[in-house]
């Protein structure tokens, strides 16, 4: 722009919204223009924001931790996030491990779909590629992934730090630790607390049957002006995230985890079939008849829309759900998924997240080793939870101040963790966890549609394809 | 390819004595292995792009093989291919390609013959209209599959929107792509309403090499209109008609883009193109994903062969 030939006004308010001219500067020379107060509010405002945004330039928080060692003249090629809205950070990260170490490091986004990064990572590693040397992978990826990675079972300690068991067990396959968990992802129930608060209730559902009556109740009275609202909403396509939410309802119910930890396929009980049956009851009734084609972005649509009271979802919807243009913002809470009415109920949450591998083929494995180490260290994962909202991994930092004062949901989150986050039965069943996750988001999706009319049978006949899956093993 | 290119390195042979001393053959040995050698590059193009594939996906079929697995391939016979006849899962995959097939081509053709004629005839706005028409056709499909699902939304789609709030046809909302009833049929119009300008247009192409002088001679012979249809352009527009059925029929059974878009791997509308992704990519089985993929060509191939027969005996 040509501010030469700009009135004043326009100059300043031009600089003031770039950032060039100073608080102070605005101020005196708005004085000087005569300019009214609201006019100079205005550029004040818009002054701050874009000092506060330069302020939080991405990884700027990032400290290099202590012990990293000297790796000049390395080189190592590394696959991270999908292109998006995280890259400037995770670029940050890399530069601050080259700084601190000497190695070079080259960042190439991955796949967006996970099904095609594996299919990618396949690909490399079938090759024995030494094209890449670290790459982030998905928590159900372990067994397939275990051949082609590098035991971290050591490289976890170098700085005492606790990360969550149950995280660090799925991604131990046969004694080796496949990948470092970088950040995590639980299912958890979002709720709305004016609603509840409205419609009488004091806390969100604990029990399944809580959350149905719940529903129904809020749902039959905000019908009254609002015909498309719905109870509850969540992801019923056929796909793995299906896997995930029923997974929730059968442990939750005492059902077990489809495939026990010794391979026994244990999906076909009375607990895991209510708990199918029970979802089905709420298609068409407290969740839209349409629920059994949502993933996740369908279901916060409706969501935050404000269209639901309950939905079950990742952490990601969050802070979407907080942006300032949000109608549901500060109007929901999150809480852990609800849990059955029987005798082993207990509150169950998928566990989902990224973990940091080293590939087995690269040729600077202790630099790669190194990295890997740096990216899930305390420090880097600290600044990955206050700047992008990603769920650490290390039990300390949700106690830390700093990143409650950013994220305040992720203190009851630490519960979720510690307690009953479920891993998927993948490290179990290695390369084969694609066929049984299909097999069983197959079959529950046809339960849910009512195309197997017969949950109990067609359980049965999962039970018997599930059994050929493992038998392959 | 042009015939003044054979011609012309062929100068020395033709001369008089020559011809008459060695028959026809020598000459005609020559021309064909020129041709031969001019139609190598492409032909080679042809084996290494297509034929190389092909038997790879046949050979593959035949075996175990996993993508970047530990497990080392074993030769299994027609394992594959009778595990999968067995399975109901893609039995009725197989049954949902045809559903697709003979609907969408059924409709796509009587839509697409209507929308031909009437911008056949001659009014006013008729550039336009035949642009306007071929807008879905010049959508992308997983455009206009994204745009559909939307559309068919149970909650805030426009086609709830329009039946029940509107012109109340339905009294409630219905969850078109949910619901495994309405599923199918759903995508089939999504399909209909996409490729139905495709058709119009190959069969315009047909009416207009049909003459006029034929329709002027049935008026002067006193033929009405409806005679004039099923007398002369239905029999003329044969040729035409056919060559876009078999376009269409190939296209529609192997349909992926649609149906993977609006339901994935939903089982209720899955079909053996998509079957097949799932089994190569997702599970990571090149075996059982190429037998299906086998299985897609083989049904194809006989396709092909009734058409072109059909074709054959119409130029008798």
């Amino acid at each position: 722009m040509d501010n030469g030939s700009a009135s004043p006004v326009t100059r300043l308010l031009a600089e003031a919204l770039t950032g060039r001219a100073s608080r102070r500067e605005v101020l005196k020379r708005a004085s000087a223009l005569g300019l009214s107060a609201p006019l100079v509010g205005i550029m004040l405002s818009a002054q701050a924001h874009v000092a506060g945004a330069q302020d939080a330039e991405p990884g700027s928080l990032i400290e290099a931790p202590e012990g990293l060692p000297d790796l000049s003249g390395a080189k190592i090629n590394v696959i991270l996030g999908q292109d998006g809205p995280v890259v400037p950070w995770e670029e940050a990260a890399c530069k601050k491990f080259s700084d601190a170490t000497g190695c070079q490091v080259t960042r190439t986004s991955g796949p967006e779909s996970a099904t095609e990064r594996l299919a990618q990572y396949q690909q490399l590693l079938a090759a024995q590629a030494s094209d890449v040397d670290a790459m982030t992978i998905d928590v159900i990826w372990p067994g397939i992934l275990a051949p082609h990675a590098v035991d971290l079972s050591e490289a976890i300690t170098w700085q005492g730090a606790e990360y969550f068991d149950r995280i660090v067990n799925n991604n131990t396959v046969n004694g080796k630790l496949v990948g470092i968990p970088w950040y995590t992802d639980a299912g958890i129930l979002y709720y709305r607390t004016d609603l509840l608060q409205k419609h009488g209730f004091e806390a969100p559902p604990q029990t399944w049957t809580e959350l149905e009556e719940m529903a129904s109740a809020i749902q039959d009275a905000e019908r009254a002006d609002n015909p498309d609202f719905y109870g509850f909403v969540w992801q019923g396509a056929a796909y793995e995230g299906l896997t995930c939410d029923a997974l929730e309802w059968q442990v939750s119910n005492g059902g077990g985890v489809i495939i026990e930890e010794d391979l026994t396929v244990s999906v076909n009980n009375p607990q895991a079939i209510a708990s199918f049956e029970r979802a089905r009851g709420w298609v068409g009734t407290i969740s839209p008849e349409g629920v059994t084609t949502y993933k996740e972005e369908d279901a916060r649509g409706v969501w935050q829309a404000g269209n639901a009271a309950f939905m079950r979802n990742w952490p990601y919807a969050y802070s979407l759900g907080q942006a300032s243009d949000s109608v549901i913002r500060d109007k929901f809470d999150v809480t852990l998924v609800p849990k059955g009415d029987g005798e082993n109920a207990v509150h169950a949450d998928t566990l989902g997240g990224w973990q940091m591998m080293v590939s087995a083929y690269s040729k600077n494995t202790d630099a790669a080793v190194a990295f890997a180490q740096y990216m899930t260290s305390r420090e880097v994962q600290k600044s990955f939870a206050i700047e992008e909202s990603r769920l650490p991994t290390i039990v300390a930092l949700y106690d830390d101040a700093d990143v409650l004062e950013a994220n305040p949901f992720f203190g009851s989150l630490k519960d979720v963790f510690l307690g009953g986050a479920v891993a998927r039965p993948s490290t179990v069943t290695s390369d084969l966890y694609n066929e049984v996750s299909t097999a069983y988001f197959t079959a529950v999706n046809e339960i849910l549609t009512g195309q197997a009319s017969d949950a109990a049978a067609r359980v049965a006949q999962l039970a018997d394809q599930l059994q050929g899956i493992v038998s392959e093993l | 390819m042009s015939a003044s290119a054979d011609v012309a390195p062929l100068p020395e042979v033709s001369t008089a004595t020559q011809r008459r001393e060695r028959p026809a053959g020598t000459l005609g040995r020559r021309r064909e292995r020129l041709a031969w050698l001019l139609v190598l590059p492409s032909l080679l193009v042809v084996l290494l792009v297509a034929l190389y594939p092909l038997i790879q996906t046949f050979r593959l079929s035949f075996t175990n093989t996993r993508l970047a697995s530990a497990r080392t391939p074993r030769v299994v016979g027609f394992d594959n291919y009778v595990d999968l006849l067995r399975e109901d899962a893609f039995r009725s995959t197989l049954w949902h390609t045809v559903v697709f097939t003979v609907s969408s081509v059924f409709f796509e053709t009587i839509l697409g013959l209507a929308i031909a004629l009437v911008i056949h005839s001659n009014f006013r706005g008729r550039g336009g209209v035949r642009t306007a028409m071929l807008v879905p056709w010049a959508i992308p499909t997983v455009v206009s599959a994204s745009m559909w699902q939307w559309m068919y939304h149970d909650v805030f789609g426009v086609v709830n929107d329009i039946l029940v709030n509107r012109l109340h046809i339905l009294d409630q909302k219905v969850a078109w792509l949910a619901n495994p009833a309405t599923a199918l049929p759903a995508i089939i119009a999504v399909d209909v309403w996409k490729t139905t300008p495709f058709m119009a247009l190959l069969l315009l192409a047909g009416l207009q090499l049909i003459s006029t002088d034929i329709y002027e001679a049935s008026l002067v012979d006193g033929a009405n209109r409806v005679q004039q249809f099923f007398q002369i352009t239905l029999p003329l527009l044969r040729p035409a008609l056919l060559v876009a059925l078999i376009f269409r029929t190939l296209d529609a059974f192997r349909v992926f883009d649609v149906i993977y878009v609006m339901k994935q791997f939903a089982p209720e509308t899955m079909t053996v193109a998509v079957y097949a992704r799932q089994q190569l990519i997702d599970l990571a089985k090149l075996g059982r994903g190429s037998a299906a993929a086998v299985i897609i060509f083989l049904c194809i191939f006989v396709f092909v062969v009734l058409y072109t027969r059909l074709i054959k005996v119409e130029e008798m």
